[in-house]
């Protein structure tokens, strides 16, 4: 746990994202495509504090956390791609995704949609007394919409054991979540549930281990919801194709200074240098061979598109 | 006096006219004041019309449709933008229960004079969630007025009309269409809500469309012509009012009738015009009714599925073929 375990990990959603944005421009893949470059040390920090068992709802920016709750790299490929893939057999396509296998409840590209069905897997949690957690993550945006108030109330009330994971990347879409909100910090609003809210370093996985293990902990023990609120920063566009002339000039150069991948090489010695080195190349093996491995996917028999509408 | 415009480029002339020539028009949705929207549509009108009258909201649709209500009832005329169609569900209830209700609720004292604007359908790779047609939803609540542009020239007035209408109109544009050009007619009068067109005459059988299928209905029209059977295509334009005289009047000349549209078959709008026709024009009629729409499935994402299920050119044609050759 810890480096360069978490390295390996952000830096496979990383390698993963790029080489998405490389076949997206290539044609490969036809739907647009929502990147959570920069923000990989959310998925990861928190996903450390998880086990089997325990549920994962994301947003349509999801692929870091479908990565860091160990999603086949393949069958990611392979369904962004429009193929028949193991894991929606092509009908999701990058914002929709979702694997039961690895307990990723999956995206949702109806924003905050995600957190009254988290809420819903938390009370088979409770109900089922599995000892399981449901974490849930959504944008700093979607904190204004109203099925997350709904959902959070609900929560709260029930004691239920959830775990809602905001990433605020200071952006949704084109808009600045300063102009959205009256709150310096959305994570202040937790007191209005009755919640215990945290802000942490969403650039440092490690911080964000030790505030979604608490939250985990407490979840699991029976004492409710939390929030932990995670500063980090877009290095990319909103979607792919995203020109961000709405983002001031050098903010994103200053990002790239702070991001998780490149603040760990920054405080790295030689020997350590070496070994991240290493686990790059790894990583970009691994990322190659799954993309091989997606090719190959056949893309869906149009002969069952009428399949699975019902059981 | 016309222009040539994109599809997108008519929805922004028509928004500057109306923010132009209203100044009681406001005008709100996500990223549309200083990002200009999310396909363009807004672009250069906060600049111009300032934070009072264009202005970006927190992603509420509910909040903010209850806004629009409650501005319209008040005084003003709002014009609401919900980003994709799909995402009005959110704010369903304020549509359904709130926005088309309050005038016949209270016997016409209030009024609620407000615009929907969205747009909608499928596009390659699009997951389900960002590639419905749900013009038969808001069809289906008495109250709403239903308008779906086919071409640049309707995008402009249409979305015109609805902002003069006293009642709350959803302008539902196709995202496909956004960039296809035509004429626009930037000086014509500001048309009364309602009436369908005849867009293609023809002899042997009548192909009602609207949206985006106008343009598949006459691309399918093209092909048919070469194999001897003349059809004729009716853009219905709006759903509420629904102008059937145009279509009895077309089904009287053809003695045939393909209904097209984008969204799944069952209880699609398609069913209410094959409905009436079965009532209104069963006379005529010298063939089964056929309707050409998406099966029962919510959309897939890949395109080898959506090639199955999306209706385009060739699915009318078929339909055509099997009414005029059964
Ligand atoms: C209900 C709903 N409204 C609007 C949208 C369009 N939309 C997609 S992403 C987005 C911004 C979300 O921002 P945020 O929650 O901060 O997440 P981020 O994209 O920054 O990760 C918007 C408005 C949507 N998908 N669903």
């Amino acid at each position: 746990m810890g480096l360069p375990d978490d390295y390996r990990l952000m830096a496979r959603i990383r390698r993963f994202e790029e080489r998405l944005t490389a076949l997206k421009d290539a044609g490969e893949i036809p739907g647009s495509i929502h990147l959570c470059n920069g923000q990989e040390a959310v998925p990861v920090g928190a996903c450390r504090a998880l086990r089997d068992g325990d549920h994962v709802t994301a947003t349509y920016r999801g692929h870091g956390w479908a990565i860091a709750r160990g999603v086949d790299l393949t069958g990611l490929f392979a369904e962004m791609m429009g193929r028949d893939s193991a894991l929606c057999g092509g009908r999701a396509a990058s914002p929709y995704l979702s694997d039961p296998g690895r307990w990723f409840v999956g995206e949702n590209s109806i924003v905050g949609a995600g957190v009254p069905i988290a809420t819903g897997a938390a009370l088979t949690a409770q109900r089922t007394a599995s000892g399981a957690v449901s974490v849930v993550s959504i944008g700093d945006g979607a904190m204004n919409q109203g099925n997350v108030h709904e959902a959070l109330n609900l929560a709260a009330v029930l004691d239920l054991p959830l775990v809602l994971v905001v990433e605020n990347n200071v952006y949704s879409e084109m808009s600045r979540i300063s102009d959205m909100v009256r709150v310096k910090q959305l994570a202040e609003r937790a007191a209005g549930y009755g919640l215990p809210g945290r802000v942490v370093d969403g650039n440092d996985p490690d911080a964000v281990y030790d505030a979604v293990a608490e939250a985990v902990d407490r979840a699991r023990e029976g004492s409710g919801p939390s929030i932990v609120e995670a500063m980090t920063e877009r290095l990319v566009g909103h979607y792919s194709g995203d020109a961000q002339h709405y983002r001031p000039a050098g903010e994103i150069a200053a990002a790239r200074l702070r991001e998780p991948l490149a603040r760990i090489r920054a405080a790295a010695d030689a020997d350590l240098t070496a070994r991240l080195d290493a686990i790059d190349a790894e990583v970009d093996a691994e990322i190659e061979a799954a993309v091989t491995a997606a090719r190959a996917v056949p893309h869906p028999d149009p002969a069952t598109a009428r399949e699975h509408v019902y059981v | 006096m016309s222009e040539s415009l994109r599809y997108i480029q008519a929805v922004n002339a028509a928004l500057t006219w109306a923010l132009d020539s209203r100044t009681d028009t406001v005008y709100f949705g996500e990223d549309v004041a200083l990002p200009g929207g999310p396909f363009g549509a807004t672009k250069g009108l906060h600049k111009r019309f300032g934070s009072d009258r264009i202005f970006d909201t927190p992603i509420s649709e509910t909040g903010f449709l209850g806004m629009a209500l409650g501005a319209a009832m008040t005084g003003l005329r709002p014009i609401a933008e919900i980003m994709y169609a799909d995402f009005s569900f959110v704010a369903m209830d304020q549509i359904v229960n709130q926005i088309a209700t309050i005038r016949y609720s209270s016997a016409g004292r209030w009024k609620a004079p407000l615009v929907i604007r969205m747009q909608q359908g499928y596009s390659p790779g699009a997951c389900a969630q960002h590639s419905h047609s749900p013009e038969a939803y808001f069809a289906h609540t008495p109250g709403l007025r239903v308008a779906l542009p086919a071409t640049p020239d309707d995008a402009y007035q249409m979305l015109r009309t609805a902002v003069v209408s006293d009642d709350p109109v959803v302008v539902a544009e196709a995202r496909m269409l956004y960039p296809t050009r035509g004429p626009v007619r930037t000086d014509a009068p500001v048309e009364p809500v309602g009436g369908a067109r005849v867009v293609r005459s023809g002899a042997d059988v009548t192909v009602v469309a609207w949206s985006r299928m106008v343009s598949a209905a006459l691309d399918a029209a093209t092909t048919l012509a070469g194999e001897g059977i003349d059809v004729e295509v009716v853009d219905l334009r709006w759903l509420n009012p629904l102008d059937f005289d145009t279509v009895a009047a077309s089904v009287a000349r053809t003695g045939r009738l393909v209904v097209a549209h984008e969204a799944n078959l069952t209880g699609g709008f398609g069913a209410e015009i094959a409905a009436r026709a079965a009532a209104e024009c069963f006379a005529d009629l010298r063939a089964p009714i056929a309707r050409v729409a998406a099966p029962d499935v919510p959309m897939p994402a890949a395109p080898a599925l959506q090639a199955v299920v999306v209706p385009e050119a060739a699915t009318v044609a078929d339909a055509v073929r099997r009414t005029v050759r059964p």
